[in-house]
């Protein structure tokens, strides 16, 4: 696809479309729901912004399916980031993905959650290869697995840190010595 | 030969075959690398046939610091990321609390953030000319770069009493205003400044050894660029027209005329020419918010959220009390959770924030555009020079306080 020029020509229409870039995303997410139910277990729409929260195993094909088709062309991965709900919340854990496209201009969340026993999701590598160190981030400081992932090494982290730093559970501030092993 | 055979096996000079590959760690104390960032190059001869960054000698937590501070707190912490950009990092952050709160910003207090954001922008990329032009090995440029950024660290330091952390923005609007004087300081600089960038082409852009050190170096298109996650200069010198300023336009950013530049290579020189361009148009945006600052209040109406004024908090017992709440106790923002996009000097910095309903943040999450960038340095690096890495992670105009936040 030849997005240089493609752009270049979309630029000018911007201001015009912008009241309804606002209306696409949740009507591409209704149109979704009535294609793929089972992709979709809930929709949000709050402070401007649609989330979508997936169940995991369909992850990667969710997103495949949103870069691909034509009315979505979500081609852009801005962002994966973990969330830590809590120790006593059920599910505990959340991995959040923004997308956005550069052709469109429009965004939307999609949502996985996670509980603490069984902390897998499946890559999106294989569909956008952006979310190589964003995955490697999130396991870093959450302990999100990400399966199939090239590799999942810690990142910000020394590789022999012992826990996740995010996680509510762990302290803030420490006094222990760190050593190289 | 005596004294040879003396030598231990593992210090005898033994003939390397030119097919062997060798891996040799760069940084984290070249000084190239922009700060602490180290790459394990496999080089074949003097080709790079594979670059691993690492990353992380900069870590300090700052988001899990976030989330035991207050949100009025937590703008320092921003000044700390990506410290060549503060002010757009506070930018972000507030107004992702703005979001939050469904906070109306008056008009003179955005048109002051466009205006002290596109300086900042101006000086984040002057360090950027200076230091990928040193790292080339032309000196001279650095010095005149500083010397222009020295002009708007004074601006910046008279707006809001910080050079480097500024700290200018606060939730609901900004510290203060502006003090008397400061439009026509803003408009001696305007006047020089693109003489100025004349100077820096003159320097450069015609130099011979700098066009064969940039054209055809760390190409990259804009197929890959996209799927890369590349964002700001970076994307727009592969040929992607695409600004956040225009497409999700935030802080009356839809009401100035500038343009996006764009070029269609995606090398070193294109990028390079990507930014050269770009601070003309920043110097377009100011000279428009400078003709648009009308007198008007600079915070919002919110008096829950936003400080009163000294003289407002010692003649008002209600003012009095909400000082003392604020400061004490902070204030309660909505439960929720926003990502907050804007284009940071560098690309896309985006902040996702999340709220449980109390005065602190229960996560907060900073898309660093030179974080996404950097990743995509062994894309580019691929079958290079080694003396090209250099050129190429210059070009990405990194800052390591924002990768490893």
């Amino acid at each position: 696809m030849e997005s240089g020029s493609e752009n270049t020509e979309l630029s000018p229409e911007q201001s015009n479309t912008s009241s309804e870039q606002k209306q696409t995303p949740s009507l591409l997410v209704a149109a979704l729901q009535r294609e793929h139910a089972e992709w979709i277990n809930e929709i949000v729409d709050a402070y401007g912004e649609v989330t979508i929260i997936v169940p995991r195993d369909n992850i990667a094909a969710v997103c495949t399916f949103l870069k691909t088709s034509a009315d979505t062309r979500f081609d852009f991965l801005a962002d994966v980031c973990g969330v830590d709900r809590g120790p006593e919340e059920e599910p505990r854990f959340e991995v959040n993905y923004h997308l956005f496209s550069t052709t469109k201009f429009h965004r939307l969340r999609l949502k996985v959650l996670l509980s603490e026993e069984d902390l897998h999701v499946p890559t999106v590598t294989t569909v956008w290869r952006t979310a190589n160190w964003h995955e490697r981030e999130t396991y870093d400081l959450f302990g999100v697995v990400f399966d199939g992932h090239p590799d999942l090494r810690r990142i910000l982290l020394p590789e022999d840190w012992q826990g996740h730093a995010l996680r509510k559970d762990f302290p803030l501030r420490g006094y222990e010595p760190y050593s190289l092993k | 030969m005596s004294t040879a055979t003396n030598i231990p096996a593992q210090f005898e000079i033994v003939d390397q075959p030119l097919d062997t590959q060798m891996t040799i760690s760069m940084g984290p104390q070249h000084p190239s690398t922009h700060g602490v960032l180290r790459l394990e190059l496999v080089l074949d001869g003097e080709m790079v046939v594979k670059t691993t960054p690492d990353i992380g000698y900069l870590h300090t937590g700052m988001e899990k610091l976030f989330e035991y501070k207050k949100y009025q707190q937590g703008i320092v912490i921003t000044d700390r990321m990506d410290y060549l950009n503060p002010l757009g990092n506070n930018l972000a952050y507030v107004m992702a609390a703005e979001k939050l709160l469904g906070l109306e910003i008056p008009e003179r207090a955005q048109t002051i953030r466009v205006l002290t954001c596109e300086l900042q922008r101006i000086a984040s990329h002057l360090v950027w000319l200076g230091t990928h032009a040193l790292d080339i090995g032309a000196m001279t440029v650095f010095f005149y770069c500083f010397r222009e950024r020295e002009k708007i660290m004074n601006l910046i330091e008279a707006a809001s009493g910080g050079r480097m952390t500024p700290s200018y923005f606060r939730i609901g609007g900004l510290m203060m205003d502006l003090p008397s004087g400061f439009e026509r300081r803003v408009q001696q600089f305007l006047n020089d400044f693109p003489t100025s960038v004349d100077e820096f082409h003159k320097l450069l852009t015609g130099n011979r050894i700098f066009q064969k050190r940039t054209q055809n170096i760390g190409r990259i298109s804009a197929e890959d660029a996209i799927d890369w996650g590349l964002s700001g200069p970076c994307l727009r010198g592969s040929g992607v027209n695409l600004d956040i300023r225009r497409a999700n336009p935030y802080s009356s950013y839809e009401a100035y005329d500038f343009d996006v530049p764009t070029e269609a290579d995606g090398d070193v020189w294109a990028r390079y020419l990507v930014r050269m361009r770009e601070m003309k148009e920043s110097h377009k945006i100011v000279v428009q918010a400078l003709s648009r600052l009308k007198p008007g209040p600079v915070k919002a109406d919110a008096p829950k959220v936003v400080l009163p004024d000294r003289e407002a908090m010692k003649t008002h017992m209600d003012a009095l009390i909400h000082h003392f709440l604020i400061v004490a106790e902070g204030f309660d923002v909505p439960a929720g959770e926003v990502y907050h996009p804007i284009e940071a000097s560098k690309g896309e910095l985006g902040v996702y924030m999340r709220s449980d309903g109390g005065p602190k943040p229960s996560r907060v999450h900073f898309r660093g555009p030179s974080f996404v960038n950097l990743s995509a340095l062994p894309h580019m690096a691929e079958g290079q020079m080694v003396a090209d890495i250099v050129a190429v992670i210059g070009s990405l105009d990194i800052v390591l306080g924002e990768i490893d936040r």
